[in-house]
């Protein structure tokens, strides 16, 4: 992910642990869902869960179209 | 009489079970669980582990703020003269949790706490400074060595002894600094170390420079609906079969596939091969780690220009931030030249 970054490519990670993402140095961070099901939530109907995982990802698109300076979460 | 210790240890330590697991809530045991057996060997008397405080590596990740009161809460009740967690070798949730847990125990309680990890494990960078992690192995094969230093550094702490340096006592250094009398002047050392260097002789640093690898953020995407976007994710989804034959853990390399005419990645084409989360989830839809059906809707709609036809996949489980570097550089390169203008990874 971060040589991705410095490849030059802006890059969204989107991940359970932020902590974790915010050691390995990830400059664009969006909190999923759970670890083993990061874009999606098996106790919704399925339906829902589209809803659920097309807000993550509107999520992610948006923190790619945001200027940041360092590291950020976005969590709304 | 003998030092009372509390031992901090995950669900597989603990024998209740793998990732299927990993969501188990907080418990507190009497006496001795799993590898508190060998710790209490390695105290040959002089402590004991008198209570076992257990929780799911998932549970402690997903529920941080809750976990660790409760966790906290339970080791108080067992009057403990010291905290020991792990060892969790590379296993990245279990070193956050027992860093979590020490770092905790230590302000709350102020009593001595040693953990236990691989240098790698993500655990270091974050807890490194509040607690004493023994340098381990990255499997449970190094447990004999790993309990030996863990309850060694225990009891000196204990006794109020003098902690060395980490090279001597076996600990992941700490970035903190101590004022010590030495009989050469600093001008002096300094210019024997830089004649050793000239004369080409090994040398050793008395502060070694902090690295910190940060990668400034690029610059945002203006138009949205003009860009590719590719997918990389660490989830290890895969085409079903796992062609590649990815590994479950410390993955020595990546996969490259096509999503020309894909729609969705359904559990019929896809699986992960992940082995460090519970799978049934990702296997029954696979969209829950790599959201290919929303991002067709995305592209159908106009909210993006493209999803880049290939996506990237590996397995982020205890692999080497040295393979993990190497990928991320490929890909990138490979990205770059098929003119993707934005990645999203995702991760599990």
């Amino acid at each position: 992910m971060k040589e991705i970054e410095r490849g030059g490519i802006p890059v969204v990670h989107v991940c359970t642990i932020v902590p974790i993402s915010q050691t390995v140095g990830a400059n664009r961070i969006v909190p999923a869902v759970a670890i083993p099901h990061p874009l999606g939530d098996p106790t919704r109907t399925h339906e829902e869960e589209v809803q659920i995982r097309r807000n993550l990802v509107l999520k992610a698109l948006k923190a790619l179209g945001t200027e940041v300076h360092e590291q950020t979460v976005f969590t709304d | 009489m003998s030092y009372r210790i509390v031992h901090y240890i995950n669900q597989f330590f603990a024998g209740i079970g793998g990732e299927e697991k990993a969501d188990y809530k907080p418990e507190a045991r009497e006496g001795v669980v799993g590898p508190g057996q060998a710790l209490n060997a390695a105290f040959k008397g002089r402590a004991e582990i008198v209570g076992t405080v257990i929780c799911g590596d998932s549970y402690f990740a997903e529920h941080m703020a809750e976990a660790s009161a409760e966790i906290l809460e339970m080791i108080r009740k067992f009057s403990p003269d010291a905290v020991i967690a792990g060892p969790a070798f590379n296993a990245g949730r279990y070193g956050t949790a027992s860093g979590a847990v020490l770092e905790l125990v230590s302000r709350e309680l102020k009593i001595p706490v040693v953990g236990g990890m691989y240098p790698e494990n993500p655990g270091v960078e974050l807890y490194r400074k509040s607690a004493y992690i023994v340098r381990t192995s990255d499997s449970a094969r190094g447990m004999g060595p790993a309990v030996q230093g863990m309850a060694a550094l225990a009891l000196k702490l204990l006794d109020g002894e003098k902690i060395g340096t980490p090279e001597e006592e076996g600990y992941i250094e700490r970035g903190l600094r101590k004022n010590i009398f030495l009989d050469k002047v600093g001008g002096e050392r300094a210019a024997e170390m830089l004649a050793r260097k000239l004369r080409g002789e090994p040398f050793k640093t008395e502060y070694p420079m902090p690295v910190f690898d940060r990668v400034a953020p690029n610059p945002p995407i203006l138009d949205m609906k003009k860009a590719v976007v590719a997918l990389v994710t660490s989830g290890g989804i895969v085409p079903k079969g796992n062609p590649d034959h990815i590994e479950a853990s410390s993955a020595t390399h990546y996969g490259e596939y096509s999503l020309e005419g894909v729609l969705t990645a359904d559990a019929d084409h896809y699986e992960t091969a992940h082995g460090g989360y519970d799978p049934t989830y990702a296997n029954k839809d696979p969209n829950r780690v790599l959201p290919v059906d929303v991002l067709r809707q995305l592209e159908k709609e106009g909210v993006i220009g493209k999803l880049h036809e290939k996506y990237y996949s590996t397995v982020g489980n205890g692999t080497s931030v040295a393979n993990a570097k190497r990928f991320g550089e490929e890909i990138v390169g490979k990205l770059k030249k098929d003119g993707v203008d934005a990645v999203i990874v995702t991760s599990t």
